[in-house]
């Protein structure tokens, strides 16, 4: 397969900042109070995580600016934790994931259980700075730690009846008791065609910033697919199944008019109540254009070769 | 007490103290990692939150015979005209940044942003002649039945809301139910003046 680096949208492409504050006169001064105040604060945050052993680079990294720490850690969609952005990291706080197994069983030569232990040594973690684009029309850069999805994959072996898989992720009123307002059928489940499950860019993640993930973020063990609107990438894994049939998804069948099986970005199609022809960038005023497939579609595009994109949306 | 000039004065404040806060997250730098989305949903509560007390106003100051709760009303009204308009250039200025190619397509395909539209458009003939001289110009009764808009304004603010949500529906249901006892409350009155509870 060949994957080429994707062209990234210059900085050249974007209106100056001073031009475009001088529209706003009414609102003056907001902007830049903001972007410049938060840098400051946050790196001083205390941060969940656990460091990581040195990560290898990826030649799938952007090289835009990451979002700060403490906006991916502070603005999440995790609805068994809160379905506000802001209470993730607050009901999450005391998530235990300790022990942790994920079962990857199914149409596979050899079904098997890890712990979080063995995950780690699947294979060897590299950082990828990868974009993230929300359904809701927001968008962050995160690096995240982990590797190809697929080197999981390989190790229990498909077999040829495997044509899908599918995720599911941790549920627990227990540990999640707002989980009970969530209004989405839980446990969340998600799935991927084998295809975009073995591509390289489909990441098993395990960290992020150089740490573990913190429990708004998936901790401690999420599905990273970044050509795909960011609900696909399923948070805080327990079973991986290969199945022969298209599994069911969670947003699919909580409305399935507005959320499809393959969710991959796309600003031509929008969604029934947005348009998703542009996003906003968290630390960000102005929108930005939303690439096809997120920015990767050099590298993806070929797997829907001869598909109806607004069909299979 | 309910005469007195102070508490008139009071609820302007209390009215006034979310933007006051408003201003103070912005000033502090707590304004969320997108704070376009947090200014709209902040201004989008409070109008929402107003134009339910303004609806509750009659009802309950017959219900609970408290006449003189008829000074507030208009105060309530005109603040949940406030944060509706803070609410509406949110997303006409920061959220759309005055793309009116994109804002004219919202209206035409986006049934929740035509909702929102029509909630706060039935707003601002109600605050043009929220005024004692409009009463007059207007006649008590045509007034009245001019400010029943803020009827549709209720009913199309909370179906805008609940248009917006993805799956959490707690609180448009929460105001939905609100306005409805509201407006059946009045329908009753309508219908039966007769075994309506005794007008003070």
């Amino acid at each position: 397969m060949l994957i080429k680096k994707s062209a990234d949208i210059g900085y050249s492409e974007v209106t100056p900042k001073s031009l475009y504050f001088n529209r706003r006169s009414f609102l003056a001064g907001i902007p830049a109070a903001f972007l410049g105040a938060r840098e400051l604060l946050s790196p001083s945050r205390a941060r969940a995580g656990t460091k990581l052993p040195d990560l290898a680079k990826s030649p799938f990294s952007t090289s835009e600016k990451e979002s700060t720490y403490n906006d991916v850690t502070h603005y999440n969609n995790f609805y068994e934790f809160g379905t506000s952005k802001e209470q993730p990291a607050e009901y999450a706080k005391n998530f235990k994931t300790t022990p942790w197994t994920v079962s990857v069983d199914g149409e596979v030569a050899k079904p098997r259980k890890y712990s979080l232990d063995d995950l780690m040594r699947v294979a060897p973690l590299e950082e990828r700075i990868y974009r993230h684009r929300c359904v809701e029309g927001w968008s962050i850069v995160v690096p995240w730690a982990g590797y190809s999805l697929s080197a999981l994959l390989k190790q229990v072996e498909p077999t040829p009846k495997a044509k899908f898989v599918a995720f599911q992720t941790y549920y627990d009123l227990g540990q999640m008791p707002q989980a009970r307002y969530a209004g989405i059928e839980l446990p969340y489940v998600e799935g991927l065609r084998i295809d975009e499950a073995m591509h390289p860019l489909t990441m098993l993640t395990l960290g992020m910033y150089g740490e573990t993930l913190p429990p708004q973020d998936g901790a401690p063990v999420r599905l990273t697919v970044p050509w795909k609107y960011g609900f696909k990438s399923a948070k805080s894994l327990v079973k991986i199944r290969l199945v022969e049939k298209q599994p069911p998804s969670t947003w699919n069948i909580t409305n399935a008019h507005e959320y499809g099986f393959y969710s991959n970005v796309n600003p031509a199609v929008d969604h029934p109540r947005w348009s998703q022809a542009t996003e906003r960038r968290l630390g960000e005023l102005r929108r930005r254009p939303t690439l096809p497939f997120n920015g990767y579609a050099d590298q993806v595009a070929s797997l829907y070769t001869g598909m109806d994109l607004k069909k299979f949306y | 007490m309910l005469r007195s000039r102070w508490n008139k004065i009071a609820l302007f404040l209390v009215c006034l103290a979310p933007f006051a806060r408003l201003l103070w997250r912005y000033r502090t730098d707590d304004l969320t990692p997108n704070p376009i989305e947090f200014i709209t949903h902040f201004t989008g509560d409070w109008a929402i939150r107003l134009v339910v007390a303004t609806l509750a106003i009659t009802p309950v100051r017959k219900l609970l015979h408290l006449p003189d709760l008829i000074r507030f009303r208009r105060m309530l009204g005109l603040f949940a005209f406030f944060y509706a308009s803070l609410h509406f250039a949110t997303w006409f200025g920061l959220d759309k940044g005055f793309d009116m190619h994109e804002i004219l397509s919202d209206f035409t395909k986006r049934r929740f942003i035509i909702a929102g539209l029509v909630a706060y458009l039935c707003m601002v003939p109600l605050a043009i002649t929220s005024t004692k001289g409009w009463i007059r110009r207007l006649g008590g009764r045509r007034w009245q039945l001019l400010h029943r808009l803020v009827y549709v304004t209720g009913v199309a603010a909370v179906i805008h809301y609940y248009w917006l949500v993805k799956s959490d529906i707690r609180l448009p249901l929460l105001y939905g139910s609100l306005v409805a006892i509201l407006l059946a409350y009045r329908g009753a009155i309508a219908l039966w003046p007769r075994r309506a509870p005794a007008v003070s």
